[in-house]
């Protein structure tokens, strides 16, 4: 695996600084979504605590919002028929606003009213003070659901956004930066291997100079004992001339 | 469906038993639209599962919802239709009924964020 997975590219030291230039591109953008991953999980776990605080009072808030029903019931006798028949335009309505944590954005929902009471003339014969607090009970735990809902709309995106930022960090740490790494060595291995093919090939040129030279020099002590002098010979390349314009 | 109530002032809707529903309906959250379709819809005794599925996916269909409420032994009836609505909105909530107390162990979020929960700890 080692030295196979890399970038194919011609290595050279243009490509060598590129690749520098994106090793670093890769480790600073590694170190930015290590720290959108704190600050998202961060975020994720304050949520995920007020989530199941919400739904433990949830349960309490209901209890009670079932009591009064059932209390409602008692005085007013059934009303249930009467409130599912009648039922028209909601009252209360959501509203979504958008939370922004870490350039995500995370759907907040708010309940409003909108328009009046539908059921205004329920109980106004009898058990009118029960049915108001029942309504007041369950407007209560609407809210509170509301909130909890918007709690859980945020957990499910961030979970979701968790995720894939995590796989990009890893996918970051394991997988790219290794690749640009092994591109690098290669590159520089490459690199070595030319300097030393060059260096070679330099020994070999003086080399074959110095033997060169030598057998020139044989030539002419052989010469110079036959009697012939050619030490003080012009060469005919040599322009040995000083500059004979004046 | 009116033009308001699709652009801005989304609903919530229930699945529920009968207490339930008329509860949340005094609180002041039913809608009946103009195809005279309800937000909310009464669990009776013979209620079969399909019923429910078939509405809770009617419910997650409709974009002028943002918030389901169902009870929770409901939802058990439908676990597998819950656990594989994964989408932000509409949010399913979980609540108690009368009758059954609240098990917070059941509930789908709680199962996800145990499960999440494990994973993260482990990491580094």
């Amino acid at each position: 695996m080692s030295g196979k997975d890399r970038l194919p590219i011609f290595p050279s030291r243009g490509a060598q600084m590129l690749m520098k230039a994106r090793l670093a591109g890769a480790q600073k953008g590694h170190g930015l979504l290590k720290k959108k991953a704190d600050a998202l999980q961060m975020r994720f776990r304050m949520i995920l605590g007020k989530i199941i605080e919400t739904k433990t009072v949830m349960g309490d808030v209901m209890k009670e919002a079932a009591f009064s029903l059932a209390e409602a019931k008692f005085t007013s006798g059934d009303i249930n028929q009467v409130v599912l028949q009648n039922v028209t335009k909601a009252q209360i309505k959501i509203r979504t606003k958008k939370d922004n944590v870490a350039g995500v954005t995370l759907p907040v929902f708010e309940s409003y009213q909108d328009g009046g009471d539908t059921y205004e003339l329920a109980g106004l014969a009898r058990g009118g003070q029960q049915l108001a607090k029942l309504k007041k009970n369950y407007q209560s735990a609407v809210k509170l659901l509301v909130e909890l809902a918007s709690l859980q709309t945020s957990f499910v995106t961030l979970d979701e956004v968790i995720k894939i930022t995590n796989r990009r960090v890893n996918a970051i740490e394991h997988v790219i930066i290794p690749r640009i790494d092994r591109t690098l060595a290669y590159i520089i291995s490459e690199l070595d291997e030319l300097e030393r093919e060059e260096f070679y090939r330099l020994k070999k040129i003086q080399d074959k100079k110095r033997e060169a030279r030598a057998k020139a020099d044989a030539k002419k002590a052989e010469l110079l004992q036959q009697g012939i002098d050619v030490r003080e010979q012009a060469n005919i390349l040599d322009e040995g001339d000083d500059d004979v314009l004046f | 469906m009116s033009n308001q109530s699709f652009e801005e002032g989304k609903l919530m809707a229930v699945i529920g038993d009968e207490d339930t529903c008329v509860g949340f309906l005094l609180g002041g959250i039913g809608e009946i639209n103009e195809q005279r379709q309800s937000n909310f819809m009464v669990v009776e005794k013979d209620t079969t599962a399909a019923q429910i599925d078939e509405c809770f996916k009617r419910f997650v269909a409709r974009d002028d919802i943002a918030i389901i409420m169902i009870n929770q032994i409901y939802a058990d009836m439908i676990r597998t239709t819950i656990d594989k609505h994964l989408l932000p909105v509409p949010t399913v909530l979980e609540i108690p009924s009368k009758q059954h107390a609240y098990d917070s162990s059941k509930d789908s979020i709680l199962k996800r964020a145990q499960g999440i929960l494990k994973p993260t700890g482990r990491r580094r």
